[in-house]
């Protein structure tokens, strides 16, 4: 087999090197994935943990496993935190679909009287350099402690009270977006 | 001395990027940051360097007709595994680099590595030859980055030099920098290669 010529391309021979290819990566594939599979899922859990220590007031339960979802709001988490029994806030993972360069999902802190305690950015794909300035302190800061009634949560531009980032309009928008999901549902539920 | 040759040869001579242009998608793509474009170019180069060794390992046993297909299956593999790796291990790296590292997989500079240079020559020569071409290309990668994030950012691998606020050339981070910036580096280094030769 390892003489200098190559090997024929005979049907039998093409389809026999090909499938032992195939099997060869499929196997390493296999062994990479289950390798890796449980480093991604921590990492994930991880940056979740952060963000809510981010954004929640100070708290000492588990609001990772108290976290639960409501039908009426596809794709929002709440995180409920508490303080020795007596509920503090709530943390909301939320997101836009009108992001510039795919979904923006946040983390948004509130406390119990449904203030903007503060946000973080769990994921985004803006455009690098502008958009994803959306992540420094000078853009969040603007949000902490922030009451909605009287703080409109819409870039000025729109007859808001958030200054966007410069030249990044759009995905300051999203951004308003993905804040006024976790905010309406909230409002919602503390009036039923 | 051979080796270095074909080690050196994708800096400058025959940059994936300066001088044979392949490979524009990710490089136009991908480098509105410095470190965006040196983590596509290192992780290219992984690619590249697997890829070419593992086909100058089995050269000898692909038939003719399905290596096109022979190759795809090899550097697909790769690919994933870096992804995979790179989900794992540097996850806000792989956030950024988002699309970019499946596209890899097409990523011509590869295929083309493969076809013309792994699959006539030694382990060695091709081991060599995938780090060269791969550096090279994370290299120029970089270059253009930082270039771009200098100007439209005022700032280097997320360092800003410049106060807040301050007004920076945006054209250069939007798609349009890309192009206008690759042109002006391409000019640039045919006036020094002209110069040398």
């Amino acid at each position: 087999m390892a003489e200098k010529k190559k090997l024929p391309s005979t049907f039998f021979n093409m389809v026999v090197v090909l499938t032992l290819v195939c099997v060869v990566s499929a196997l390493a594939l296999g062994f990479t994935y289950s390798k890796t599979k449980d480093a991604i899922a921590q990492g994930k859990i991880n940056k979740v943990l952060a963000a809510l220590k981010d954004v929640l007031p100070e708290f000492d339960n588990n609001p990772y496993e108290e976290k639960s979802t409501r039908k009426e709001y596809p794709g929002l988490i709440f995180y409920p935190a508490s303080l020795a029994g007596g509920p503090v806030g709530t943390a909301v993972e939320t997101f836009s679909g009108e992001g510039f360069g795919g979904d923006v999902r946040l983390m948004v802190g509130f406390t119990s009287d449904l203030r903007i305690n503060a946000i973080s950015v769990l994921g985004q794909t803006e455009t690098p350099g502008l958009g994803t300035k959306m992540e420094s302190p000078s853009f969040l800061k603007q949000f902490v402690g922030k009451d909605p009634a009287e703080f409109k949560t819409t870039v000025k531009k729109d007859g808001g009270d958030v200054d966007a980032i410069t030249a990044a309009t759009i995905s300051s928008r999203a951004f308003c977006d993905a804040v006024n999901k976790a905010l309406n549902a909230l409002k919602q539920e503390a009036q039923q | 001395m051979k080796l270095w040759k074909e080690f050196s040869k994708g800096f400058f001579k025959e940059n994936a990027v300066f001088v044979l242009l392949l490979g524009m998608c990710p490089t136009l793509a991908v480098t509105g940051s410095a470190i965006n474009g040196l983590g596509m170019g290192l992780a290219t180069t992984a690619v590249l360097v697997g890829s070419n060794t593992v086909i100058s390992m089995i050269k000898r046993f692909i038939p003719d007709k399905v290596r096109i297909p022979v190759f795809i299956v090899v550097i697909a593999s790769f690919v994933t595994i870096i992804d995979l790796s790179m989900a794992a291990f540097v996850p806000d790296l792989h956030k950024a680099l988002g699309i970019f590292i499946p596209l890899i997989v097409v990523n011509c500079v590869i295929l083309g590595r493969a076809e013309a240079f792994a699959s006539k020559r030694g382990i060695m020569e091709s081991v060599v030859d995938g780090l060269g071409m791969g550096l090279g290309f994370a290299f120029a990668l970089t270059l253009l980055g930082s270039v771009r994030e200098i100007l439209g950012a005022g700032a280097i691998f997320g360092w800003s030099f410049l106060p807040e606020g301050s007004t920076t050339i945006l054209l250069f981070i939007l798609s349009p920098g890309a192009f206008i910036t690759l042109g002006f580096l391409i000019a640039l280094i045919n006036v020094v290669r002209r110069r040398f030769a």
